[in-house]
């Protein structure tokens, strides 16, 4: 589940990003390429863990699933607060500078 | 349990690794004969450090992510020795055989998304190339 929610979360940053890569002033690429990032590793992770359970790994228990739904919502979250530090640190519109140093 | 590690590793050799290249780059550009040799091929071309910025950022992210699930799992704790499974000889020696295993094969895999990342970047420049105009 922590899986398919960084996927989805990845798919979704991919399709944003590819439409506002002109502009490019979002710094989405490198959300996209955290999400990725993760994904790929939690695929190894699932990968592995399938190897060991078997058809038991796609019938997990419910409270497993809610957990595992509730880890991967958290993480998004943290990959969204990740980006919003980096693009507020970059600021490449200018805007928090402009407030910083308004007369 | 700390196969994120293996990852953490790599990211800091690429991120030390893209800021060197990317100061050589930088050097290059403002030294004055590169200026005057300055071809359409060299423009077209998109730098070596930014490449190896897209694999910092996917390492990066990925660790970030799946050392907050050790967290979130209690395998990773805010006190010596910070691994949980690293106070325990036999949980400890779980530990290193899982970032032997799965620990590498994520690293690998990252590393092999990249490789393909690049090798379509690559087709993307020659495809670029000969629309560009030619110099005098």
């Amino acid at each position: 589940m922590t899986l398919l929610t960084t996927v989805f979360a990845a798919i979704i940053c991919t399709v944003l990003w590819y439409r506002t890569a002109q502009s490019g002033e979002w710094k989405l690429g490198t959300l996209c390429l955290m999400y990725w990032g993760a994904s790929l590793m939690w695929l190894v992770d699932a990968i592995f863990e399938y190897a060991e359970l078997g058809a038991a790994y796609f019938t997990p228990e419910p409270a497993d699933m809610l957990n595992d739904l509730f880890l991967g919502l958290s993480a998004v979250a943290l990959g969204l607060v990740i980006w919003l530090a980096i693009l507020l640190i970059r600021d490449p519109k200018g805007v928090v500078r402009q407030k910083l140093f308004k007369k | 349990m700390a196969c994120f590690l293996v990852s953490a590793a790599e990211a800091v050799v690429v991120t030390v690794a893209a800021s060197r290249f990317e100061k050589k780059e930088k050097a290059r550009e403002t030294a004055p004969a590169a200026c005057e040799g300055l071809s359409a091929e060299t423009t077209a071309k998109i730098p070596f450090s930014r490449k190896l910025k897209w694999l910092r950022n996917l390492l990066w992210g990925g660790v970030a992510l799946l050392a907050f699930e050790h967290v979130w799992h209690g395998e990773v704790v805010p006190w010596f020795p910070f691994l949980t499974a690293a106070s325990d000889p036999a949980d400890a020696a779980e530990m290193l055989h899982e970032m032997g295993t799965v620990g590498v094969a994520m690293a690998l895999l990252v590393t092999v998304v990249w490789l393909g990342m690049l090798g379509v970047a690559a087709l993307a420049e020659k495809r670029a190339l000969p629309s560009l105009p030619e110099q005098d």
